[in-house]
């Protein structure tokens, strides 16, 4: 097969199965350079284990890795920065020398002044890098991975537990990665982050590629609807309103009618007499893509 | 392999073992603790038992009354072993030695000018001899000075030391290490497991090889230990043993996923070590296969070659034997290490 150049990275049939259990089960895509590419899904959906095989953690059970249009060898770590789901680090040392250690392990080193601007680490850099905040560990983490300035870089679920106003801030960094040309691949489960990073969105289930695409053109491509959420505890919704709707669901933060006649609808809606001072009405998300494509909701694993 | 990755591993191993005050302290405190609990248990008291040393069958008329007498533990030594039980008897590690006539029937025995007990057994045999017989005994003696029982156990003590040092440091560490997902990024990076297991080893060969020569000295210092041969030869075993115990650690940790498992598997190696490889009390005496047994153990090695050492003034060339074998072993435990080791 010959490799298409656009692409820094490209990942063909890559298949892995655990006993038991097929976790990825034959996912193809190519990356751009310079582009930040979201592979989405739930818990357990193989987003991991397709990250840890391009990075050479995990072995394949088979498939085909190409960076820069050749095979994946030892070399890509050289090229590569990584920051894993979970990652512990050695007692006692400060994040400074923790930066430090890990720089070290490379030939081509980034400017390591620089980096702790980037990932602003001045203010806490010679604290133990065990005794950060959450939000400043992963910073602190990013910049492990970027020790050797790689053209490529990989986040598995890098802001996972973070409250919302360290994740901003890590989106920040994000993108001023992105504004240096680096080629990032990010994994998560938030929607709302994919939709505020990524170029280009692969949404994963079951250890295959379910949708693929820009996030926009995609909520484009499935939904030409409008959402009506309505309080719980209304009463039961009458055939005329039923009968306008392309999609009627029952969420936990109310009643879902999609439809792509919304003044249709609303007027069913009113004939029913109906109080719609608590109605809410949005356009469709990846989250409502993600329901409307594997059934379940996002979070639940 | 490149020397500035290993160089850096090894230097943030040492920060975070040196900033680690409490495991520290223990390291140190440790075997100081132990020297000055046995000098004081040991202090002035002599052991119990009379220890004879017999040699091939001496005529059973004129010495079986004598060896049944209670209180004595008997040790059967070769015929060719005479001249190595001398010098036991020299230093003190047997009480009396007893052995056939050079022709005809005849008793010939040995004792040590500056033993007490030596004079009693002396006194009981001749007792037991009926008076007719007495000429067909033979007397000898040697003279030497009487090694105490902290002489003797001071570097089983040492070597006791260092293998906890060596099988728990670099083991728990390790599977520490891979539990918490910190090897998982280091796999992640250029660095080679062969550079990661050689800094391992060298930050604890550091640490073991600082220890005991501070806790060897501070013992000196308390209780005056004698030592008999050359520094460099100690050192030299030393650093043999440090080796073999470490890389030992390194095969129980190649793998292993969970501490408390870790943990078990240490616990059962080090037990047996602690008690059969001639630590607290020698292992002459005891059934053949305790003996087999033991030399399997690399603790066996390092403490017969200390010993040989510092109480008997033995050079490198006579402890070669031991020092071949904890090189052997080495060498076994390392290739088997890196050959099983998982970053995951």
């Amino acid at each position: 097969m010959v490799s298409s150049p656009s692409f820094i990275l490209e990942v063909r049939d890559l298949k892995k199965s655990f006993p038991g259990v097929q976790a990825v089960d034959g996912v193809s895509f190519g990356i751009a350079a310079g582009r930040c590419f979201g592979l989405l899904g739930p818990n357990g959906a193989g987003k991991t284990t397709t990250i840890e095989m391009i990075e050479g953690i995990t072995k394949p059970s088979s498939g085909e890795l190409l960076f820069k249009g050749r095979p994946i060898g030892r070399d890509f770590k050289t090229s590569a920065g990584i920051q894993f789901q979970a990652t512990s680090l050695q007692e006692y040392l400060t994040v400074r020398e923790t930066v430090v250690m890990f720089a070290s392990l490379y030939t081509k080193r980034a400017d390591l002044e620089e980096l702790y601007r980037l990932c602003d680490l001045t203010e806490f850099l010679d604290r133990e890098a065990l005794k950060v905040s959450g939000g400043q560990r992963q910073r602190m983490l990013l910049a492990v991975a970027l020790v050797n300035d790689p053209e490529i870089v990989f986040l598995d679920e890098p802001t996972t537990g973070l409250d919302p106003q360290a994740r901003r801030q890590f989106w920040e960094l994000i993108r001023k990665l992105k504004s240096q040309g680096k080629t990032i691949v990010l994994t998560t489960h938030y929607m709302e982050e994919a939709y505020a990073l990524c170029d280009e969105i692969a949404i994963m289930d079951h250890g295959k590629i379910i949708a693929r695409g820009v996030p926009d053109s995609l909520l484009r491509q499935y939904f030409d609807t409008v959402t009506l959420v309505l309080p719980t505890g209304g009463p039961a919704l009458t055939a005329e309103i039923v009968a306008t709707a392309k999609e009627v669901l029952d969420r936990p933060d109310g009643l879902e009618v999609r439809t792509s006649e919304v003044n249709r609808t609303l007027q069913a809606l009113i004939a029913s007499g109906r109080d719609l001072s608590k109605i809410q009405v949005r356009s469709s998300t990846l989250e409502d893509l993600f329901l409307h494509l594997t059934g379940k909701e996002l979070r639940e694993s | 392999m490149k020397l500035e990755r290993l160089r850096s591993i090894l230097a943030a191993r040492n920060k975070e073992f040196l900033r680690d005050y409490s495991s520290l302290g223990w390291n140190f405190a440790f075997p100081v603790l132990v020297v000055l609990g046995f000098s004081f248990a040991f202090s002035g008291r002599e052991q119990d038992l009379f220890k004879i040393a017999v040699v091939a069958q001496p005529d059973a008329a004129l010495s079986s009354e004598f060896l049944q007498i209670r209180h004595i533990q008997k040790v059967d030594k070769q015929e060719s072993e005479l001249q190595d039980t001398l010098q036991r008897l020299k230093r003190h590690q047997v009480d009396f030695v007893l052995a056939p006539a050079e022709q005809g029937s005849g008793l010939r025995y040995w004792l040590n000018e500056t033993s007490p007990k030596g004079y009693l057994l002396e006194k009981l045999l001749l007792g037991s001899v009926p008076e007719a017989a007495r000429l067909q005994v033979i007397k000898g003696t040697v003279a030497g000075k009487e090694i105490r029982y902290v002489d003797w156990l001071i570097s089983g003590l040492l070597a006791m030391n260092m293998m906890f040092s060596a099988l728990f440091g670099v083991g728990y560490t390790i599977v520490r290490y891979r539990k918490t997902g910190f090897l998982k990024r280091l796999k992640a990076t250029p660095l080679t497991p062969m550079e990661f297991l050689l800094a391992q080893i060298f930050s604890r060969l550091w640490l073991l090889v600082s220890v005991t020569a501070i806790v060897y000295t501070g013992c000196h210092l308390l209780v005056k230990f004698t030592m008999l041969g050359s520094y460099f030869d100690l050192f030299v075993v030393l650093i043999a043993g440090s080796l073999c115990l470490i890389s030992l650690g390194l095969v129980v940790a190649a793998a292993i996923r969970s501490e408390e498992f870790a943990g078990g598997v240490l616990n059962l190696l080090t037990w047996p070590m602690m008690f059969l490889s001639g630590v607290w009390f020698s292992l002459e005496g005891s059934p053949n296969w305790v003996i087999q047994v033991a030399k399997v153990f690399p603790l066996t090695h390092v403490i017969g070659a200390a010993r040989a050492i510092m109480t008997e003034g033995a050079t490198l060339g006579q402890v070669m034997p031991q020092v071949t074998a904890l090189g052997a072993m080495t060498l076994v435990f390392l290739v088997l290490g890196s050959a099983i080791f998982k970053w995951e």
